[in-house]
C-alpha cells in the first residue's frame, strides 16, 4: 500500500515535471539552488563520516553522468543517474524503492558547477516526493575533480 | 629518495611473497597537465570518419569535452563553431568530445546546432588518458607540437582563450 502511494506520488511529481516542459533531457530543469541549505553536506564532513569506524555509513548515490562515475567515484558509492533525464530518474527510483523512508542517503553529482548542475536538484526533488526525509546533498561547488579528488578524499573507479 | 627506494623494495618483497599490494586507487592526475604532450588517441567521429589527434600536429587544437545536458557547454559550442570558421584556415582545429551516453542524442544536437567541427564520443578510458575528466565543460588548447598550453575545467574566459588561440596561430 505504502509503495503504491509512493509510486503514485512519483508519477504525480513526474507528470508535473513534464507538464512544465522539463521532462527528458533538459539541463537545469530543477535548479540546485532549490535544495534547502540545511540539507547540504560539505565534502570534508562526508569524507570524515566515511572514514569514521563508528559513524553509521549512509547510502551514497552518484546521480550524475556514467562516464564520470566510471573514471572516479566516492568509495562505496553506487551509480543511480543521471537524474537530469527521465531514464536516469527511473534508475534512482528503482534503487531506493524498497528502502525505509528514514534511510540515510547522500546524493552527489559534480558534473558541472553547482549552479549549472542538471541532475542534483532533480534527484533531491524526486527523493523528497518519494517520502525520503533523511537525504543530504553533497555540496560540490565546482566539480568532482576540484572539490573531492584534488582535496585527497578517497575515490575508486569502475562501474 | 631513500623513502622512495624503501617503498619500491617493500613492493618487490610483497610481490615475491605473492601478497596483494594495496595501492590507493587514485586517478593519475599528472596526465594531461600543462606543458605535457597531449596523449594521442584515435576514435571515429560522429560522421564515421577516423580521427587521430596526432594527425593534427602542426595545427593549434582546441579539445573540448562537453555534454548536451551541460548548460555552460551548450553556451560555448556556437562560439567554438564560429572560431572554427574564422581561424580554421589559419591553423585552428576544434575537436569536440561528448561525454554523453546517448550517441543518437549527440548527433541530433550537432545537426541542430550546425557544429562546424568534428565531434566524437568520449568514454572513461579517454578521460583517464587525460588525467580524468571530472567536470564539464573542460577545454584544452594544444600548440602545434601537441603540447597542452591551456586547460580549464568550467567556463573559460572566452576573450582570453581567443587571444591565446590567435597568438598560437601567429607563431605556428
Amino acid at each position: 500500500m505504502k509503495s503504491s502511494t509512493n509510486a503514485a506520488a512519483l508519477a504525480l511529481w513526474f507528470g508535473m515535471h513534464c507538464l512544465f516542459g522539463s521532462c527528458g533531457v533538459d539541463a537545469e530543469a530543477v535548479p540546485a539552488s532549490s535544495i534547502p541549505a540545511a540539507e547540504l553536506l560539505q565534502p570534508e564532513v562526508l569524507a570524515a563520516t566515511l572514514q569514521s569506524e563508528s559513524a553509521p555509513r549512509p547510502l551514497v548515490l552518484q546521480v550524475g553522468f556514467r562516464k564520470l562515475f566510471d573514471q572516479a567515484h566516492i568509495v562505496g558509492a553506487e551509480y543511480a543517474g543521471p537524474s537530469g533525464d527521465s531514464a536516469g530518474l527511473a534508475v534512482l527510483q528503482k534503487r531506493v524503492a524498497k528502502l525505509p523512508r528514514d534511510s540515510a542517503i547522500v546524493i552527489y553529482c559534480g558534473c558541472c558547477p553547482w549552479s549549472h548542475c542538471p541532475n542534483i536538484g532533480a534527484a533531491f526533488s524526486a527523493l523528497r516526493a518519494l517520502g525520503f526525509r533523511n537525504v543530504k546533498v553533497l555540496y560540490i561547488v565546482d566539480n568532482f575533480g576540484a572539490d573531492w579528488i584534488d582535496k585527497g578524499y578517497a575515490v575508486t573507479k569502475g562501474g | 629518495m631513500w623513502h622512495r627506494r624503501r617503498v619500491l623494495d617493500m613492493a618487490a618483497l610483497f610481490a615475491c611473497l605473492g601478497a596483494p599490494i594495496v595501492v590507493a586507487d587514485t586517478p593519475a592526475r599528472p596526465l594531461g597537465t600543462l606543458n605535457t604532450i597531449a596523449p594521442d588517441f584515435t576514435r571515429t567521429d560522429l560522421s564515421g570518419r577516423p580521427l587521430q589527434l596526432n594527425r593534427f600536429r602542426g595545427r593549434v587544437v582546441l579539445l573540448n569535452f562537453w555534454a548536451t545536458w551541460c548548460g555552460p557547454c551548450v553556451t560555448e559550442i556556437p562560439v567554438f563553431s564560429r572560431w572554427q570558421h574564422r581561424y580554421g584556415g589559419a591553423g585552428l582545429q576544434v575537436i569536440g568530445v561528448s561525454m554523453d551516453d546517448d550517441e543518437a542524442l549527440v548527433k541530433r544536437f550537432v545537426a541542430k546546432h550546425a557544429v562546424s567541427y568534428p565531434v566524437l564520443m568520449g568514454d572513461a578510458k579517454l578521460g583517464e588518458s587525460f588525467g580524468g575528466v571530472f567536470g564539464l565543460p573542460q577545454s584544452l588548447l594544444l600548440d602545434a607540437y601537441g603540447r597542452i598550453v591551456f586547460r580549464q575545467v568550467g567556463e573559460p574566459n572566452m576573450e582570453a582563450l581567443q587571444s591565446q588561440i590567435e597568438g598560437l596561430i601567429r607563431v605556428r
